[in-house]
């Protein structure tokens, strides 16, 4: 069952991410290194000046007493100033610790104490003022540096430091110390650990997973080779510091390519800065490509009827020849391919024009299982979408699909150099160059998940198809059998549910029931929209899920759900009875979800297992109060009753026929 | 919310390189730079305002509160010039007059935003806050349609400006939307906005939360606290929640049916009989 693609990695001339930036500032000094837009336009710094930056700012951290083998906490969106922080962590021989900034105080104050920080970076003063909450019960912070200064003048804590400050003392400390740099610099070997980044905590608290210069290095290599990026290349750094992916995609790539990186102008521009940039290389898990798709439907359905029409008649071309046409598939009519230009010139190009996805060469998405329509909708239109497979502990990178070798409900084949296994329970084992060093400070959590074979269990169920395409189905403990044995995939009923664009989470109950149950959360986008289209008024999301109406097409989506599950025989026992809106979206402020926006099945069937009991009693409606979070930390109460409906269940396709 | 006037505190690196040039500690508040004196105004036979008379010194945050139809909205229109008083006399700068007058106000530095928004909805927010600086434009028809030597030059630090006051109330991302597609809330922020381009000395703000949600008037208190303190603008304002107004305001003057019942610190208003039998609707 073993795959093995054993390849040689062609050697890095450098061995330590400090050494590729000296590189960078050498081979190709005055191309763009990195982008920010600010006070309304871009602004470019080249290599050579980020490598003058980086080494103030390392030197600066150096008189601040920042020493080898200490941590660097970096919290805030992606700012240049917080990746050149990075680097001069890394330049010092410290390890970069990125934190998840919209997190509350109390989350973070975990991962401070876990990860020994003394050293932080805040953005600004929100990051600041969680800081200095969470200095009062974690006084070894001991030195607080602020990227973004607004506010903050009337701040007279000692400890506090502006950035441009600590350059300043970093250029004073270089010139007194005109070798200490390089020298730091060039005792940093590839074995030491890169950067510490912290698991979303699914399950428990979250864990350090440490990462080698030598493992980040090799896996970027592979990335890079395995789509042919260069220095010409464009990437849009959007995605949270603290998640793998933005590390190695954006930071290590460009280290290694040259390639240009571009910070957004604040969170909420990122799709007129998309469009302004153009990226080359595009990373979104799925719901970053469903949101946009959700807002091109609602502008269409909102044109006029002669741009409906048009983007109608060419959408139904591009799903018939579209991904044919992508593949490079032969046999294609002359009249098709000329209707597919047409509508490359009318429709496609101009949306994904606006989109900013004129320039990409590859997209990716992961992380989660992406809809059909989604992932047909950007490939027939000519983005090469294509799917990968991969955690924090394995450098992400563990299956991709190949240009002209994508499948919907795959994951691609093993990357060179990736030995996957499947063990006898239908679990997925990992071995390969990028694996992690293990968890921070957690010896027994690195044993239990590198077995001796040095094989990491990833957790997840999955096996390989016919053509050695990896198919991943579920989280290996959250797959379950019903009182009657049938199979119980609580996420792959999920996310049946979760590609109708209505539906915006659901979550699924039955392991060891009669019959399976669901709570879903409507998108609040896309009914919103759907409720206004008919007249329908709400005052706002409770109000709107418990319309009788929103029942009725949630009702819809399930059974047709069912439909779908009854062609399965291994899961048709585990078609969807019951369901219920939730009166409140679920949050990762209230623990719901992760960070990284995964349910948390457990939590979330103790805290609701009033409603739980209510849908199997069978009541037609539950009263609950729940407490909620807002984003400044205060408590407030949401309390509805919420109505229980039932949905059709089908009986088996091959039995009924 | 509320400053500590602490002396002690100190400036978080002064006259270093900041987005925000004007970062030095301007807030001390100063001597009294508008005088009111037994301000009356009528309409016809209604009396808006009898014999009022109250200062706002440099740098204060003022507020004027009082019940619906205190005549808080035409003090405010006095002070700006819309309206001119039958009697009493304003003392601006030095300067005593009889009434003021909308343009010249303007000119020296006033600059207000109204209880119903006023912004020009079919144009984007860009352009908008771009009329702001109107006042400060010299050159003249000709050369800004053709976009030519001078009125180049000048449009690009205007706009600098406009850029560095959207940064400022973090409205980035609504740049190049048209205002009359913005909800209430964001409309609000993009009327301050447009103040705040004409870099006035004093800001006169007519129920600027009025119709927010708490976390909207949260944001919008610290855009004002902000503008006091970065820029050291003085503050007239008008608020109906009492909460925030006694969180950020230093004075407080009440009116109550077009008299002055109140003028002091929050707390000292709050103590008040006056005051409080206003509020409370007893007797009349």
């Amino acid at each position: 069952m073993a795959e093995t693609n054993p390849q040689t990695f062609p050697a890095t001339t450098a061995s330590t991410f400090p050494r590729l930036l000296l590189q960078n500032a050498q081979i190709r000094p005055t191309l763009p290194a990195i982008r920010e837009k600010d006070l309304g336009i871009w602004q470019v710094w080249n290599w050579a000046q980020v490598n003058s930056e980086v080494r103030a700012f390392a030197c600066g951290l150096a008189a601040l007493g920042f020493r080898r083998g200490m941590t660097l906490a970096v919290i805030g969106d992606n700012r240049p100033r917080l990746y050149w922080a990075m680097a001069a962590a890394q330049c010092l021989g410290g390890i970069p610790v990125p934190l998840y900034q919209d997190a509350p105080a109390a989350d973070m104050a975990y991962v401070l104490e876990d990860a020994e920080i003394d050293f932080a970076i805040a953005e600004d003063q929100e990051q600041v003022d969680k800081l200095f909450e969470i200095k009062q019960t974690l006084p070894r912070i001991s030195h607080i540096i602020v990227d973004y200064e607004r506010g903050l003048r009337h701040y007279a804590q000692p400890e506090l430091h502006s950035f441009a400050k600590i350059q300043e003392l970093g250029r004073d400390y270089d010139r007194a110390h005109p070798e200490f740099f390089m020298n730091e610099l060039n005792a940093g070997s590839a074995q030491e650990t890169a950067i510490i980044l912290y698991t979303s905590g699914t399950t428990g608290k979250p864990k350090g997973v440490c990462h080698s210069h030598q493992a980040m290095i090799a896996t970027a290599t592979t990335l890079v080779n395995f789509d042919g990026l260069n220095q010409d290349d464009n990437i849009l750094c959007y995605l949270p510091l603290a998640w793998i992916g933005d590390y190695l995609y954006s930071f290590a790539q460009s280290l290694l390519t040259g390639l240009c990186l571009n910070c957004p102008e604040s969170p909420q521009t990122v799709m007129t800065d998309l469009r302004e940039i153009g990226p080359t290389y595009y990373f979104g898990p799925p719901r970053v490509y469903e949101n946009i798709l959700t807002q091109v439907m609602i502008r269409i359905e909102d044109a006029s009827w002669i741009k409906r029409k048009m983007f109608h008649s060419f959408m139904a071309v591009a799903k018939r020849v579209g991904l044919r046409i992508l593949d490079g598939a032969t046999g294609i009519s002359w009249s098709d391919r000329l209707y597919y230009a047409l509508g490359e010139l009318l429709v496609y190009g101009p949306l994904k024009n606006v989109l900013g996805l004129s320039r990409v060469k590859v997209a990716y998405t992961g992380g989660e299982a992406i809809g059909p329509d989604l992932f047909d909708f950007y490939r027939s239109i000519g983005i090469n979408l294509k799917q990968l497979y991969g955690m924090t502990e394995t450098c992400v990178t563990i299956c991709m699909q190949a240009s002209g070798d994508v499948k919907l409900d795959t994951v691609g084949r093993p990357m060179p150099g990736v030995e996957v296994k499947i063990a006898t329970d239908g679990e997925v084992l990992v071995r390969s160059r990028g694996l992690m060093q293990g968890y921070f400070k957690r010896p027994d959590a690195t044993a239990e998940a590198i077995d001796d074979d040095g094989y990491f269990h990833t957790g997840d169920a999955g096996f390989f198809d016919g053509d050695g395409h990896l198919k991943i189905i579920d989280r290996a403990k959250d797959v379950g059998k019903m009182a009657d044995g049938t199979l119980f995939a609580p996420k792959y009923i999920e996310n049946k549910l979760k590609f109708f664009p209505f539906v915006k989470e659901a979550v699924a109950f039955g392991d060891g029931r009669q019959e399976c149950t669901a709570f879903v959360n409507i998108d609040m986008d896309a009914v919103g929209n759907w409720a206004e289209r008919r007249g329908i008024s709400y005052s706002g999301y409770t109000d709107l899920a418990a319309q009788q109406t929103v029942y009725d097409l949630i009702r819809d989506c399930v059974e047709k759900v069912n439909v779908d599950l009854a062609q399965d025989t291994l899961l048709a026992g585990s078609q969807i009875c019951r369901f219920l809106i939730l009166h409140k979206e679920l949050d990762p402020d209230d623990d719901e979800l992760t960070r990284t926006r995964k349910v948390r099945r457990r939590f979330i069937a103790d805290k609701y297992a009033i409603l739980i009991d209510a849908l199997y009693a069978g009541k037609a409606s539950q009263y609950i109060e729940t407490q909620v979070k807002f984003e400044d930390g205060r408590l407030g109460k949401v309390c509805a009753d919420l109505k229980i409906r039932s949905a059709k269940t089908f009986t088996e396709a091959r039995k009924a026929a | 919310m509320r400053r500590s006037e602490d002396p002690q505190r100190q400036n978080f690196h002064r006259g270093q390189e900041s987005g925000l040039k004007q970062m030095t500690d301007q807030r001390k508040i100063g001597e009294v730079i508008l005088d009111l004196q037994g301000i009356s105004l009528s309409f016809g036979g209604v009396r808006a305002l009898t014999d009022i008379s109250f200062d706002v010194r440099q740098h204060e945050i003022r507020a004027i509160i009082g019940p619906n139809g205190a005549g808080k909205s035409s003090m405010l229109n006095v002070i700006n010039g819309v309206y001119h008083p039958q009697q009493g006399s304003i003392v601006f700068h030095g300067e005593t007059r009889k009434a003021m007058n909308p343009t010249r106000v303007a000119h020296q530095g006033i600059a207000r935003t109204f209880q119903n928004i006023a912004l020009f909805k079919g144009m984007t927010v860009l352009d908008n806050i771009m009329t702001g600086r109107n006042t400060k434009m010299r050159s003249g028809l000709f050369s800004n349609a053709i976009w030519w030597g001078k009125a180049r030059n000048e449009e690009i630090a205007h706009r600098r400006k406009v850029e560095e006051v959207i940064d400022f109330l973090e409205i980035q991302h609504i740049r190049k939307t048209p205002v009359g597609r913005l909800p209430y809330g964001l409309q609000k922020r993009v009327e301050l906005a447009r103040a705040l381009a004409a870099e006035p000395n004093m800001l006169l703000l007519d129920e600027p939360m009025a119709g927010m949600n708490v976390e909207e008037k949260q944001d919008m208190c610290r855009f004002v606290l902000d503008v006091n303190d970065q820029f050291g603008t003085t503050i007239v304002l008008i608020e109906h929640d009492m909460g925030v107004v006694m969180d950020i305001s230093d004075r407080v003057v009440v009116l109550d049916y077009g008299k002055k019942i109140g003028d002091g610190t929050p707390d000292e208003v709050m103590r008040n009989p006056d005051v409080i039998s206003a509020y409370l609707g007893t007797s009349h």
